[in-house]
């Protein structure tokens, strides 16, 4: 899989993150230029950042990733203007991408402007049915047409009435291949709907019932961690080799994760119906629906888990949307 | 074929649509709404308000379906930030009294039990059913009525049945209009127009109520409509419809019959009731024209009280002086209306042309007369000019 190598810019808002594997293949490599920028754009150094995309451009005009990058760069130096233009290009030549529409829809929300902010996240999703983003921000959007209308109806001044919009900028064309999630109370489910189907693939060292039941321990473990926001107990369930979703390093990806962890001021996330497969008796991957829901997302898809036994503990190894 | 079909239908649609009023156009969001055709109720709702602007409380109702998608609905006119609950409140009203009168309306064989008899040159009658928020034009089907068209009404902040200047409420009784104020007249207040109607009546000052003013009236060029109770008495309607209803009335002529809740009957038991109060006016002018001055006088309550404010006692003796001096008296009645008063049992206004001859004096007028039921028989209980 490809590996996004944009750095993560700190979310104003947990940004939620899809596989779009496909899209990652289609995407040209980027150079030092872009990375640059994207480091200057984190650090808040925008000057810089717009020159080395800029700079980016001139050797590939055309690329999306740089295009992107300084679309958000302009918003964020205020340039709605050319924001609006850059984005809206990108919709133009990539309709296929819900980001851009989405990141469209932030702005003119910022201007007051929610009916077309309503019009291009309705692209967004029509583009990504499952683009959580865009959901949540429509949602946003929606409630605040509504509260437009209500104040027309009692004859209220809307002009006052602006609750700061807190809808998300996207900051990455590519998303990450796993659903950050966030959550509430802790819901271990007690009893799985189905009871675990252990599967042997190859049996050669017997493994039982046992390790399933095991596996579903360690997976209901790693959930209610998560719903406690206990971020410490969470990661303890990743072993030490975890293939990290991005390929970023290990530090940075545990950063990224406290702080998603962090943002909601609930979490609850639900595991449901898990398929437990062993493949020998230190090996075993657990397919499962993954409802999340947090004050700020609500999400409801396939994970696959694999895990290790290690120190007599089963640990994650790799977390992959889907089977 | 099939393309000529569907065209034939779109044109149908479209020419349904352009007829339709607001009020059916609302009614047809609240159906999309209920058949969970929520994109056809917003695009609807759009459609509306791109017409109507001004029309708030289908900007409620485009509120509730913008909110449903961003989070569940908690109630209709689901406003979420802290505003005056009495104007949520009020939207509230109007949309449940315009759904309610759109899905109940009167059938073809209930007839008001008010309007007994129209004469010929009454071409309408308005009757306001004050529970319902409605007010119903009757056409005058030879002295029958029919229904023609209905139309959503405010009405005083305080309800009906005015009894004081300034207790906000509407008057409940039989009423006719008595003027037309144009727009220009006007200040944006009346919008499209005013027709002034007679409270308080004759009826009204013997029972010692007063107030003035009460009109039937447009709303201010902002707004669409107003709640069901918002008015200081009088009966106000949207500009388009108070310009239908200028179209039915008559200033001088259309009567006005304002119920609490409009009691509804059917053709058979109006006719019958016709035809009794008939017989007794018959009976009345007949002996009046016999010069049977008892019998004439026996028509009269003991209650009874004219126009100058006199008593039944000074009264009878008066006419007993001036019919004895006529050696002939000849009474013609034409054009009778009469309209069973609301909330009074059996009391009826009675209204004719009077042409009435004698030895020494002639005159036409307009006379309205109060029946009412004693012991099972009609008398008047007041009698003046018209």
């Amino acid at each position: 899989m490809h590996k996004p190598a944009a750095p993560y810019a700190r979310l104003r808002r947990g940004l939620t993150a899809l596989c779009a594997a496909a899209l990652c293949s289609a995407l040209p490599a980027r150079g030092d230029d872009l990375q640059d920028a994207s480091k200057f754009l984190k650090a808040g150094q925008h000057a810089q950042a717009l020159e080395r995309v800029n700079k980016a451009l001139k050797a590939k005009p055309r690329d999306p990733q740089a295009r992107f990058l300084k679309g958000i760069i302009v918003t964020e130096q205020g340039n709605s203007k050319e924001a609006i233009e850059i984005f809206t290009k990108l919709t133009q030549d990539y309709p296929e991408l819900p980001e851009p529409y989405n990141n469209l829809a932030v702005i003119y929300a910022s201007q007051g402007q929610y009916e077309k902010a309503r019009g291009a996240l309705e692209q967004s999703i029509r583009t990504h049915p499952s683009y959580a983003t865009a959901y949540e921000n429509l949602g946003d959007v929606y409630a605040k047409l509504a509260s437009q209308a209500y104040d027309k109806a009692l004859q209220l001044d809307s002009s006052n009435s602006g609750a700061k919009n807190k809808l998300s900028l996207v900051r990455e064309l590519v998303r990450e291949p796993t659903v950050v999630a966030v959550a509430k109370e802790p819901s271990k489910p007690k009893e799985p709907a189905k009871p675990p189907a252990a599967v042997a693939e190859k049996a050669p060292e017997k493994p039982t019932a046992d390790s399933s039941a095991e596996v579903l321990k360690a997976l209901n473990g790693w959930a209610e961690a998560w719903s406690k926001k206990d971020a410490n107990a969470y990661l303890s369930y990743y072993a030490g080799d975890f293939k990290t979703p991005g390929g970023e390093a290990r530090p940075a990806w545990e950063k990224t994760r406290r702080e998603r962890i962090a943002a909601p001021k609930s979490i609850e996330v639900k595991v449901d119906s898990p398929k437990v497969t062993l493949r020998g008796s230190n090996a075993a991957s657990v397919t499962f629906r993954q409802d999340y829901r947090s004050d700020k997302l609500t999400s409801s898809n396939t994970k696959t888990l694999e895990l290790v036994k290690a120190d007599g503990r089963w640990q994650i190894r790799e977390e992959k949307a889907g089977k | 074929m099939r393309g000529v079909a569907l065209f034939l239908a779109a044109l149908g649609f479209a020419v349904a649509a352009a007829a339709a009023s607001p009020e059916d156009r609302l009614s047809a969001v609240f159906e999309a709404i209920e058949a969970n055709r929520v994109d056809e109720a917003m695009r609807r709702i759009d459609a509306l308000l791109r017409d109507y602007p001004n029309f708030r409380l289908a900007y409620l109702v485009r509120g509730d379906l913008l909110l449903a998608r961003a989070r569940p609905l908690l109630t209709f006119g689901n406003v979420v930030k802290t505003v005056p609950q009495d104007r949520i409140e009020g939207l509230r009203e109007e949309a449940l009294a315009r759904l309610r009168a759109m899905r109940s309306r009167p059938s073809d064989d209930r007839l008001p039990r008010y309007v007994l008899q129209l004469h010929p040159g009454q071409k309408h009658v308005l009757v306001v059913d004050s529970r319902r928020s409605r007010l119903y034009v009757f056409g005058n089907d030879q002295g029958r009525p029919r229904l023609v068209a209905d139309f959503y009404v405010t009405l005083g902040k305080n309800g009906v049945e005015k009894t004081r200047e300034g207790d906000q409420k509407t008057p409940i009784g039989v009423y006719h209009v008595t003027g037309n104020l144009p727009r220009s007249k006007l200040t944006d207040f009346y919008g499209a127009g005013a027709f002034p109607i007679n409270y308080p009546n004759e009826w009204d000052r013997r029972r010692g109520r007063n107030g003035h003013g009460i009109w039937l009236h447009g709303v201010p060029a902002d707004l669409y409509s107003r709640p069901p109770r918002a008015s200081d008495g009088c009966l106000v309607f949207a500009n388009p419809d108070l310009e239908s209803i200028g179209r039915y009335v008559q200033v001088g002529t259309t009567p006005v019959i304002i119920a609490d809740a409009i009691e509804w009957s059917d053709a058979a038991s109006v006719d019958a009731e016709r035809r009794s109060l008939n017989a007794a006016l018959e009976q009345w002018r007949a002996d009046w024209q016999g010069r049977d001055t008892e019998r004439y006088l026996g028509h009269y309550s003991q209650r009874f009280g004219a126009g100058g404010g006199q008593n039944y006692a000074a009264w009878a003796a008066h006419k007993r002086a001036v019919n004895g001096a006529k050696s002939w008296i000849k009474v013609e009645l034409s054009r009778v209306a009469m309209f069973r008063y609301p909330r009074e049992g059996d009391f009826v206004v009675v209204s004719f042309e009077q042409d009435y001859k004698s030895s020494t004096l002639s005159n036409t007028m307009r006379k309205r007369q109060y029946w009412i039921k004693e012991e099972g028989r009609w008398k008047i209980l007041y009698e003046g000019a018209g």
